[in-house]
């Protein structure tokens, strides 16, 4: 089985943004999953997301654990940084990666099985410091690349591929983000990309840690009655709480809604977020009202989706550490070594007089 | 939108967007197929069966196929359909033991055709295979008509009309040359069941204009002019020479001059350089042999001294468009130019002439001398009397007489089998899936990113100087091969089953041009607007499917897809298949598939 590269031939009318890349420059080599996996539609809209933001390839570092989804850094972004951890420790490589150039943006690709088994303890710890990244889990259910066990994340009640029932309580990566102090937190669907492209837009544009958990079918081993990650129950079962929108400054704001209708949050770096509700009572500035809405839609068997929480004037890890303003491999000798007349002065001012 | 209705033989046709512009529904991309594979006697062969004359229009069609090919759409240039053609031609083996032979028992029915051009000949053809015994008739001295007079032998050597005409005439087609027929009446009193008349459009219009006749001695009419240089009877002229007209023939005109003496010759047209009729490549071939042209200048008065042509008077002009968007020209006040020259040849358009067809015999003629035939069967207002080719709308090509030629012998075939000849058989079609395994395919699916070949032809110097020697070598393997590799492969459908669909995005994502969108259904209008890629060629079908389980349809704008087969590589049910499009125009004796 040989997979061809995709052609390079562009139509002639192909978009290009404000950089003269069109979407093709943001792609990367031909994905190896099995046709129809939900993680090459993430992929693909992580690829329209950075083109819609202009963003330079270069900029982006991303990095994985193993598995599935941690394969698919390798399927867009072509010409950014890129960084295949062991399993389960992308959080803490990404964390080292981001202190020492904080200029980059963080993108962290990791899976049910990377994130809510392994590496579990990474990402409990990247979420609380507020590490300025993207944490994007490719969530199918299953461990795909063993053939199709039951993952942390599966449902409980929910049915294999062979007919075995799942009696172990779900993590929900996205609760315990919300309990863990991240500040943007949302779910969303791979079959869903006008849901999700936005949803990946506001979170590159966000300081501090941003958990997106997308439910990503696996059409090889989850994709059947029974399962509660299969295309069919994703699609039944999805309640949407609102839609987002993201504006950039430059943009010009031309949709118009209803009064009440639309909700503005504006962003660090100016970006605006409009969410235009689908849920009248929902607030997504409301930590504790999120998570208790989260609660009482699992138990009516919903999947919540959309930007379930948001806080706009978040810090990031830099700010707690007082960092550099610098990225290090932009600092010169005498500010990285001062001498040891700094050096003294710094012991001076630790000892308790 | 309604579901698109993909059944019949159109709809997968016009994707085939080169075989749909061929007059003849020349199968391309399967030929194409054949010549990457080195199977070049069977892509003559299939080029044979549809256009009759391979070698002939791989060197001179007019090729309608490449404008229309989808390449050209997304990439600099078209495919080098026609000159692919010519490789077939050129590399086959010996294909006599593959043409099919006339039944040796006739079916009692005569046929006469009048003039051995490319329709006759296809007429000829296509019922000598039925059985028909024809008789073909022409005043010239070898077969080929307007074909072997008009187009030089450095474009279009002899031996390339003799084999092809061959062919033809070899499944006992009784061929009578140095024939001119000079009354239709006398035919017609012959027991002839039909009769087809692909005469052409034999008359080249003049310009009249002072000194026309004084001249006469130094002006030409362009299409005698090439007719008296193909039978070798004009071998030189003049060193200064003007060429009047923009279309094929002036290109011919011109390029034939360079290579009879003339040193200075110039192409002077009244239109401008991209309204002129001439193929785009005809003038380019005719500037490589340093040939100018001049636009803008319309031709006022031949100057000479008692007879003696001295040059030509020209007005500059400018084009102006009125608010229906026709083009006037009009002087632009500048002073006229005068052009010296020694000779002049006049190639600005052919007209018919039916010298031969008395008025009273019942065919009825429009006001501009042509035939009035029925535009479907070619039958002229005498039942038994067919047109085709220049002979039936007025000057065209070639490949447009072919067709010609294998429509009226449908009608013909028909006509002596007493059935009414509005009920045609629709063309042969078949749909097959290519897929042989995962990623596999019976089609070469990756899509080159090479170049247009450009083919290598003789050093001017040596071309210039003998107006027999063919100046294009045409393709070696190697470059066929490249050339061939371009294609598309169009005619391998991407067809799209809405009951298998999981609704995964996987086709929608891994589309190199965006063909493929999942949407809300709506009006064609707002349709194209709303997909991936807005769908803004018109000409371009969208496919439409059924409601999917989300409600939502799957679009697909035909206009770029590379049919790179990927969308199916990708589709986890095999809701995509790849399915190869076959079809071949339906010709005389025909019938229709049972159903």
């Amino acid at each position: 089985m040989t997979y061809l590269a995709k052609p390079k031939l562009l139509r002639p009318d192909t978009p290009r943004n404000a950089l003269g890349y069109t979407k093709r420059d943001y792609e990367g080599s031909i994905s190896t999953l099995c046709a129809g996996c939900g993680h090459d539609s993430i992929s693909a809209a992580v690829v329209q997301a950075c083109f819609d933001l202009d963003i330079e390839p270069h900029r982006v570092a991303k990095l994985s654990g193993i598995g599935c989804s941690s394969k698919t850094p390798d399927y867009f972004l072509g010409n950014s940084h890129g960084f295949n951890t062991t399993h389960g420790r992308m959080p803490s490589v990404l964390t080292g990666a981001a202190l020492a150039n904080r200029d980059l943006l963080y993108m962290g690709v990791s899976g049910d099985g990377d994130s809510a088994s392994i590496g579990i303890g990474q990402f409990a710890h990247a979420m609380r410091r507020g590490v300025n990244m993207v944490y994007l889990v490719e969530n199918n259910g299953v461990y795909g690349l063993t053939k199709g066990q039951f993952s942390a994340t599966a449902d409980k009640g929910s049915k294999s591929k062979r007919g075995v029932v799942n009696n172990d309580t779900p993590i929900d990566l996205v609760t315990l983000a919300l309990q863990l102090g991240a500040t943007y937190v949302a779910r969303s669907f791979s079959g869903d990309k006008e849901q999700l492209v936005p949803l990946i837009k506001g979170a590159m544009r966000h300081r501090g840690s941003a958990l997106i958990d997308v439910i990503s079918p696996c059409v090889t081993f989850n994709n059947h009655a029974g399962s509660t990650k299969s295309y069919d129950y994703v699609r039944e079962h999805n309640e949407a709480i609102n839609r987002l929108d993201v504006i950039l400054p430059k943009d010009k704001i031309t949709a118009t809604y209803a009064p009440g209708e639309l909700r503005r949050i504006v962003q660090h770096d100016g970006s605006v977020l409009h969410l235009r509700k689908l849920h009248e009572e929902y607030d997504p500035s409301d930590r504790v009202g999120a998570m208790n809405y989260l609660q009482e839609r699992a138990a009516l068997g919903e999947i919540v989706t959309g930007l379930i929480y948001v806080d706009s004037s978040a810090e990031d890890l830099h700010r707690y550490l007082n960092t550099v303003e610098k990225p290090l491999n932009q600092l010169d000798d005498a500010e990285l070594c001062p001498g040891s007349a700094a050096l003294h002065a710094l012991n001076e001012s630790l000892r308790g007089h | 939108m309604k579901p698109t209705n993909t059944g019949g033989p159109d709809y997968y046709h016009k994707v085939v967007d080169c075989q749909w512009a061929c007059p003849a529904h020349t199968p391309v991309p399967e030929y194409i197929r054949l010549i990457a594979g080195g199977r070049y006697s069977d892509a003559y062969m299939i080029n044979w069966h549809s256009n009759v004359f391979p070698g002939i229009l791989g060197r001179v069609c007019d090729r309608p196929c490449e404008p229309a090919c989808r390449r050209g759409r997304i990439d600099k240039e078209p495919v080098a359909i026609c000159r692919l053609k010519r490789v077939a031609a050129d590399l086959k083996d010996d294909i006599k033991e593959q043409l099919p032979k006339a039944p040796e028992k006739k079916n009692g029915k005569r046929v006469a055709c009048v003039g051995a051009g490319p329709a006759s000949l296809t007429v000829a053809r296509d019922l000598a295979l039925q059985g028909y015994e024809v008789s073909v008739f022409d005043a010239g001295k070898a077969a080929g008509g307007m074909v072997r007079t008009q187009i030089p032998k450095f474009r279009l050597p002899d031996s390339v009309l003799d084999e092809e005409c061959g062919y033809i005439i070899d499944l006992g087609v009784d061929l009578h040359l140095n024939h001119w027929i000079d009354s239709l009446k006398k035919m017609l009193d012959e027991p002839w069941d039909a009769v087809f008349i692909g005469t052409g459009a034999p008359r080249g219009r003049d310009a009249d204009l002072p000194g026309r006749k004084e001249a006469a001695k130094h002006i030409h009419i362009g299409i005698d002019w090439l007719a008296n240089v193909a039978f070798g009877h004009t071998t030189s002229i003049a060193p200064r020479v003007i060429v009047l007209g923009g279309g094929n023939t002036a290109m011919d005109c011109c390029r034939s001059a360079r290579r009879l003496g003339g040193a200075d010759v110039k192409v002077v047209v009244r239109s401008g350089f991209d309204e002129m009729k001439a193929s785009p490549w005809e003038k380019e071939e005719a500037m490589h042999e340093q040939i100018p042209i001049i636009n803008m200048h319309v031709p006022k008065e031949f100057v000479h001294d008692n007879g003696k042509l001295k040059g030509v008077m020209f007005e500059i002009v400018k084009a102006e468009y009125d608010e229906k968007g026709r083009r006037k020209l009009v002087p632009t006040g500048e002073p006229d130019v005068f052009m010296e020259c020694d000779e002049v040849l006049v190639a600005i358009g052919q007209e018919n002439a039916f010298p031969w067809i008395e008025k009273d015999i019942g065919i009825a003629f429009d006001k501009w001398g042509l035939p009035v035939l029925n535009a479907k069967t070619f039958q002229s207002t005498l039942p038994k009397v067919f047109f085709g080719g220049d002979a039936a709308f007025g000057p065209k090509n070639i490949i447009t007489a072919v067709a010609h030629g294998h429509e009226a012998a449908i009608s013909i075939d028909l006509f002596c089998k007493g059935r009414n000849l509005e009920l045609r058989v629709p063309p042969n079609f078949s749909l097959v899936s290519q897929k042989m395994g995962i990623h596999e395919w019976i089609y070469d699916n990756q899509v080159s990113e090479e170049e247009r070949k450009k083919v290598p032809v003789k050093a001017l110097e040596k071309t210039l100087k003998d107006i027999k020697l063919e100046l294009e070598l045409g393709f070696d393997p190697f470059m066929a091969c490249s050339e061939a590799e371009r294609c598309l492969n169009c005619d391998v459908q991407t067809v799209f089953n809405a009951k298998t669909c999981i609704e995964c995005d996987a086709c929608a994502d891994i589309c190199p041009t965006e063909c493929i969108t999942f949407t809300t259904n709506g009006e064609e209008e707002d349709l194209r607007t709303r997909l991936k890629a807005p769908a803004k060629n018109l000409d371009q079908a969208l496919v439409v499917s059924d409601a999917l389980k989300t409600g939502r349809v799957m679009v697909k704008d035909e206009n770029i897809c590379l049919h790179c087969g990927m969308c199916a590589e990708r589709c986890p049910t095999g809701a995509w298949d790849m399915q190869k499009f076959f079809l071949q125009a339906a010709q005389a004796g025909m019938e229709a598939p049972r159903t």
